[in-house]
């Protein structure tokens, strides 16, 4: 009606006439037709996006169905990790590139996963609004670097710095991470541990007691596993460690920002119902504020993740694409292949120029990527709708 | 409303102006893909012709076979390749009413590459076909310190690995622990930067921060490259849609004048001619 409103305003001051309801026929004809031409674009456009999903959908599954025609191909696929697809006869073994793929997701929600929850609740709960507004922005700026500079970085900065002096650094950042961690767990621990005494002095010393020789314990842990990390050679930087941590940072803004939205879509009524209660701040976020957000975060963390298995730019220029399974299955010192980097890199070749299973083959590991996307998509959508009833019925 | 319909409108003639104008350049210019052996030649040869002959020229490197499939798709008028079109594509050409034609620009030798602290000088082909298929692992094995190697290979869709497939692994398959580049330059860069590292790349990648290993006790230069003693050398070509005619013969032309041949010396490639 405003909108309406306004245009009337518009006609009749141009025609200096006094009453504002008088609208000529024609006009309102007009008026009509624009809203409704302009209603019927935007309908086309917003349809236009759900078909090109649609139509995404149906080009790649076209051209992945005949690469499973045999069931040899499809075992093959899913079983072997000979990746020999410019051989005679070829082999397209997937295995280690599907596990490569899963390696490094695994590996960068590893570290983004705690670090943007972690950095989503200071944000929302505990920095003060004013510092909030410029730290977010930044964080979410992450977002903006093209993913080939990250790539560049991995390769060229990260990648000799890991084979310089690699197990110094996982010593720092070993020390880094879990001397806090196993601070925390110490005074967690001795406490719980000691709650069952009566009190007293008795209960003092056993606290003492228990906090010493768990220190000792945390401080033994933290020395020999720094000494093994430091000894450590890495071989070649461009690895499944190296990508995992450049993957994570590209993570972390999506993770922040969504489940700081969650936090922050708790509101006020419940954190101040839980300190009316007499919770303390901590109590608040970890009895309180989390659950009611659990849903949200774990859109967050199921976005960042996809983020992560989906990109190409980097993996492709820092994995080192050896399509192989690492030995140990957990050795992230090694590099490993993924089925982005391997699509980006073999569709030189695989045109129907050099036959069909090598074409064929590249949009099978597509189909993989896409039906994983999709559904991880489906599920997070399921999660932030059931959420948002959940709070709105509060 | 109206605001919104009058942009929609706008945007619609803005975007089907700028493709018509897109069209019209493409056909006076030259478009130039593939191999990223021979790219730093045809970008030379790009910015020398441009400068004489006010022609504008773009070149992308993709790979050889990124090359022949624009060459086969229409999407290039030359396409650069390190390694010669296989009778597959040819047909996929053929298919499509293209015919290409083969046009060498200059030769080039395959240098195998390692971290210049490594103190091994030379491999024979057969030590170097074992190491690239895995079955020797330490450079202690080929008479150098105790340490392991990091292989580095190319993607498939490189004439450089194609070459190196066909002239040294001769039907061995690449460990398939082998890191994967997607460029002589990463390949270098990979290299310069790994201690234990092997690779290979085009002559013209050659520089100090990787050293140069002699194969069979020839090292690789212009000169054995010419003279044949080094044994891993090649073609690079410049693939064209029929015989190369008008602005495109005169550019296909380059490595047959003086201006030409001074520009694929200066890159470290050798003239043909």
């Amino acid at each position: 009606m405003q909108n309406s409103n306004g245009m009337i305003d518009d006609g009749a001051s141009k025609q200096g006439r006094s009453s504002v309801f008088i609208v000529s026929a024609r006009k309102r004809k007009l008026q009509k037709i624009s809203q409704k031409s302009g209603e019927a674009t935007l309908f086309l456009i917003a349809s236009f996006v759900a078909i090109i999903v649609l139509f995404i959908f149906w080009f790649v599954a076209r051209d992945a169905v005949p690469f499973f025609d045999s069931l040899h191909t499809f075992r093959e696929f899913f079983t072997s990790s000979e990746w020999y697809p410019a051989d005679d006869p070829p082999r397209f073994g997937a295995l280690a590139i599907i596990y490569g793929s899963l390696m490094i997701t695994v590996g960068s929600a590893l570290i983004a996963v705690p670090m943007g929850i972690l950095a989503s609740i200071c944000l929302s709960d505990i920095l003060p609004f004013n510092v909030r507004q410029y730290v977010k922005p930044v964080i979410e700026m992450l977002a903006a670097i093209p993913s080939v500079a990250y790539g560049f970085f991995a390769l060229v900065v990260f990648a000799p710095l890991l084979q310089n002096s690699g197990g110094p650094i996982l010593m720092w950042a070993w020390w880094l991470i879990a001397t806090p961690f196993l601070l925390l767990m110490v005074i967690v621990a001795s406490e719980l541990l000691t709650t069952s005494i009566a009190k007293g002095a008795m209960k003092k010393t056993a606290h003492l007691g228990l906090i010493l020789i768990l220190g000792a314990l945390a401080l033994l842990l933290l020395y020999f596993v720094g000494n093994h990390l430091q000894g450590l050679m890495i071989m070649s930087g461009t690895n499944a460690l190296n990508v995992s941590i450049i993957l994570s940072f590209m993570a972390l803004p999506t993770i922040v920002s969504v489940s700081e939205d969650a936090l922050q879509a708790v509101g006020r009524d419940l954190r101040e119902g839980s300190y009316a209660l007499g919770a303390t701040r901590a109590e608040t976020i970890i009895k309180t504020v989390l659950p009611a957000a659990s849903s949200g975060i774990l859109a967050a963390v199921i976005l960042g993740i996809m983020r992560a298995l989906g990109e190409t730019m980097v993996v492709w220029m820092a994995s080192g694409n050896s399509s192989h399974i690492p030995d140990p299955w957990f050795n992230y010192l090694e590099s490993v292949r993924t089925l982005t980097a391997t699509i980006a890199g073999d569709m030189g070749e695989a045109d129907q120029v050099t036959g069909s299973a090598r074409f064929h083959v590249l949009f099978a590991m597509g189909l993989i990527l896409l039906i994983v996307s999709f559904v991880s998509n489906l599920i997070s959508e399921r999660i932030v709708v059931r959420q948002r009833k959940v709070l709105s019925g509060q | 409303m109206r605001k919104l319909a009058t942009m929609l409108v706008a945007l619609m003639v803005i975007m089907t102006t700028g493709w018509a104008g897109n069209a019209g350049a493409a056909s006076k210019a030259i478009v130039i893909d593939g191999s990223t052996t021979v790219g730093p030649i045809a970008k030379s040869f790009a910015s020398y012709f441009m400068k004489k002959y006010k022609v504008p020229v773009t070149v992308s490197e993709s790979g050889s076979g990124n090359g022949a499939k624009s060459l086969i798709n229409g999407s290039c008028d030359i396409a650069d390749m390190s390694r010669s079109m296989k009778p597959q594509e040819i047909a996929a050409a053929k298919a499509r009413k293209i015919n290409p034609v083969a046009n060498v620009v200059a030769l080039d030798g395959l240098a195998m590459i390692v971290h210049p602290s490594n103190p091994v000088r030379a491999l024979t082909e057969a030590q170097i076909a074992d190491i690239f298929s895995g079955r020797l692992n330490n450079w202690r094995q080929v008479g150098g310190p105790n340490f392991p190697i990091v292989v580095i290979q190319r993607e498939s869709n490189s004439g450089t690995q194609e070459t190196f497939k066909e002239l040294v692994m001769k039907g061995r398959a690449v460990v398939s622990g082998a890191e994967t580049q997607a460029s002589n330059g990463a390949v270098k860069n990979r290299v310069s930067q790994t201690r234990g590292a092997i690779g290979f790349v085009g002559l013209g990648y050659l520089d100090a921060s990787v050293k140069k290993i002699a194969v069979n006790g020839v090292l690789p230069s212009a000169a054995t490259v010419k003279n044949k003693t080094y044994r891993l050398s090649r073609d690079l070509y410049m693939y064209t849609n029929g015989k190369p005619a008008g602005v495109v013969g005169t550019f296909i032309d380059l490595p047959n004048t003086p201006d030409g041949k001074r520009i694929i010396q200066e890159l470290g490639f050798v003239p043909k001619y």
